[in-house]
């Protein structure tokens, strides 16, 4: 009895956080519309809704009644398979990410899809996985352009995994555990100060993090295999209508991911700055409610740093790229990692 | 519900006598390359099993290194096969049997 | 629960491998191969061994087997065909693995009685657990294995680089 309990209430709160997280996906698109169109002195979409507030609805619409075509001589199977991997591997690491302290009803978690032991493996697994889509995507479009734009993502992810992989050990050292919230439980004691990106010195981490995160994304100065002065469009080129809206639905999904474990991981994740300095207010409601706010806010601040990065910085170079990825954060991250346990070794001795 | 140990053996018996079919009958290199990691494969699943039949935890760590062997070895065989694909253009092994290049 | 589970992952991990048998091109038979790696890391998880779960999906499955993948689509393998050798492997390695399954199966049955029966979540080995023993008892052959890598990866830049 309990165990269909427990499974019809993850399947609710897998309905739930999915539809939310697909309705940030698409207001991430627009929120990237607007501000890199406030970076550049111009309003980005303001017609359609309030603000153009409801400029993704209009998005959507638009890519579902596109005309979906499929072009003679690719290799169907994989041609229709990539898109679909690609998204489902960006929308699978939402199941692991706590957004809100640990509140049980009917012994389920409230907050958390599923409370993993190896939570943050999960993540990192399913991002190796993801690279299939780019490139199953690009070798069956039968096309140049994708095959190199394909090829080059490829090459660029699994490089850059390395160093997202080793940036992330220090945390684990700190915490002393893989899972997430065991993460974020080590960073509660004194608000702001106990974050592991002050009080914890993973300052260094966190940057090698953030870097190896934008070029694991494809996104900000390291999208060569995407950008439309490039390749065409690299290994999305043949796509269209449905597909398409597939690879850029799991660009953005791997954003909002990527914000979320950079906010449990280094910046305490839904405890609130000031610690247990302010009196604890409101009933039992508003306190199970308010971290999921500070959470929020924390991964919105993080979707604004990616879109104003994207907006500010130049391109790198694939030669430049996979140079400083291999060359400068690796090794910088198997520095931090020594540097990491030297302190909690003579911390503890 | 139980699942005897015997039976996680029998499919990696399975998947390992798969493995060794695959090897003898496909012609092409890379085909014969994953049948290996096949095998590999199947006998990490019945180390595994025996990890837990015996609760010791070696089991487990042998399964570890075994996929740190079975990587290096896939990543110095595929350099091979591209060097051997370079200088014959064929991937088929019943072509690759001279020792002449 | 765990029966459902064992069969339903053991017959897609039989399937998967039967495919990569039977496919004629490449890409196929990597791609069953992933998936039979992936619904290994299941079985693993259904055996208590939570960190070999995730390896096996990091290493296998989004390491190996995406190298596989490139050097498929590299070297544009196309379909195989069929030369006089394979005759040959056809007579003598079907009947052969025939043989060595029924061998191998009739032991493992026959010993039944003598081995565990897996129960869910009766022995979960936590990552803690084998770092324990990885980095304490068995620190040597962890180290000769880093060695190992940075051989390997020295082999494969010496193999696959262009002669000038």
């Amino acid at each position: 009895m309990s165990l269909l309990i427990f499974f019809l209430l993850s399947c609710l709160k897998i309905a739930v956080v999915l539809a939310i997280f697909l309705g940030a996906v698409a207001y991430t698109v627009l929120l990237e519309r607007k501000l890199v169109g406030r970076i550049q002195n111009r309003w980005g979409p303001t017609r359609v809704g309030p603000f153009g507030l409801w400029q993704p609805m209009a998005d959507g619409l638009k890519l579902f009644l596109k005309e979906d075509l499929i072009p003679t001589g690719v290799y169907r199977p994989l041609y229709i398979l990539a898109p679909m991997i690609a998204l489902g591997c960006a929308l699978i690491s939402i199941a692991v990410i706590p957004f809100g302290a640990r509140i049980t009803w009917h012994g389920v978690d409230m907050f958390e899809v599923a409370n993993v032991n190896i939570g943050l493996l999960v993540i990192l697994g399913v991002t190796s996985v993801g690279v299939y889509g780019i490139a199953l995507a690009g070798w069956s479009s039968n096309n140049k352009y994708s095959l190199l734009g394909a090829l080059r993502a490829s090459a660029q992810v699994i490089s850059y995994e390395l160093a997202l992989g080793l940036s992330l050990v220090g945390v684990v050292l700190r915490a002393g555990s893989l899972n997430l919230r065991t993460i974020v439980g080590s960073q509660s004691a004194h608000g702001l100060l106990s974050w592991n990106v002050f009080g914890g010195f993973q300052f260094v981490a966190f940057f090698i993090y953030l870097m190896a995160a934008y070029a694991e994304t494809n996104r900000a100065p390291f999208d060569l295999p995407e950008a439309e002065t490039e390749l065409t469009a690299g290994y999305h080129t043949e796509y269209s209508s449905m597909k398409f809206a597939m690879f850029f639905m799991a660009e953005y999904a791997n954003m909002i991911t990527v914000g979320c474990v950079a906010t449990l991981l280094f910046f305490g994740g839904w405890t609130s700055p000031f610690g247990s300095l302010l009196p604890a207010f409101g009933g039992i409601f508003l306190q199970a409610i308010v971290p999921v706010f500070w959470f929020v806010f924390k991964v919105f601040c993080f979707l604004f740093l990616y879109i104003w990065v994207r907006g500010t910085l130049p391109r790198l170079r694939y030669d430049q790229l996979m140079g400083f990825g291999w060359k400068f954060l690796m090794p910088l991250a198997i520095a931090n990692i020594l540097a990491t346990s030297l302190w909690l070794a003579l911390r503890s001795a | 519900m139980a699942v005897p140990i015997a039976y996680y053996l029998v499919l990696s018996a399975i998947l390992f006598s798969i493995g060794v079919g695959a090897f003898l009958i496909k012609r092409n290199i890379i085909t014969v390359f994953m049948s290996i990691e096949l095998m590999l494969n199947a006998v990490n699943l019945s180390f595994v099993a025996f990890a837990y039949q015996w609760h010791r935890v070696q089991g487990q760590i042998f399964v570890f290194f075994v996929m740190v062997v079975a990587a290096a070895e896939a990543v110095v065989g595929l350099a091979i096969i591209i060097a051997i694909f370079r200088s014959r253009s064929t991937l088929n092994v019943d072509q690759v049997n001279l020792m002449k290049l | 629960m765990h029966l459902v589970l064992f069969i339903f992952f053991g017959g897609l991990c039989v399937a998967g491998a039967l495919n990569l048998l039977l496919q004629r091109h490449p890409i196929n038979s990597a791609l069953s191969l992933i998936v039979v790696m992936s619904s290994l890391a299941v079985l693993y998880l259904l055996l208590g061994a939570e960190f070999l779960a995730a390896a096996q999906v990091i290493v296998y499955s989004g390491a190996i087997m995406v190298l596989f993948t490139f050097v498929i689509m590299l070297l544009n393998a196309g379909k195989e065909e069929r030369t006089h050798g394979s005759r040959a492997a056809y007579m003598v390695g079907i009947p052969g693995v025939a043989v060595l399954v029924s061998l191998l199966a009739f032991i493992f049955l026959s010993a039944r009685s003598h081995l565990a029966q897996a129960r869910l979540g009766e022995y979960v080995v936590s990552t803690s657990d084998l770092s324990k023993v990885l980095f304490r008892d068995l620190l040597l052959p962890f180290e000769v294995t880093s060695l190992l890598i940075l051989i390997a990866i020295l082999g494969a830049v010496a193999l696959a680089s262009r002669e000038h």
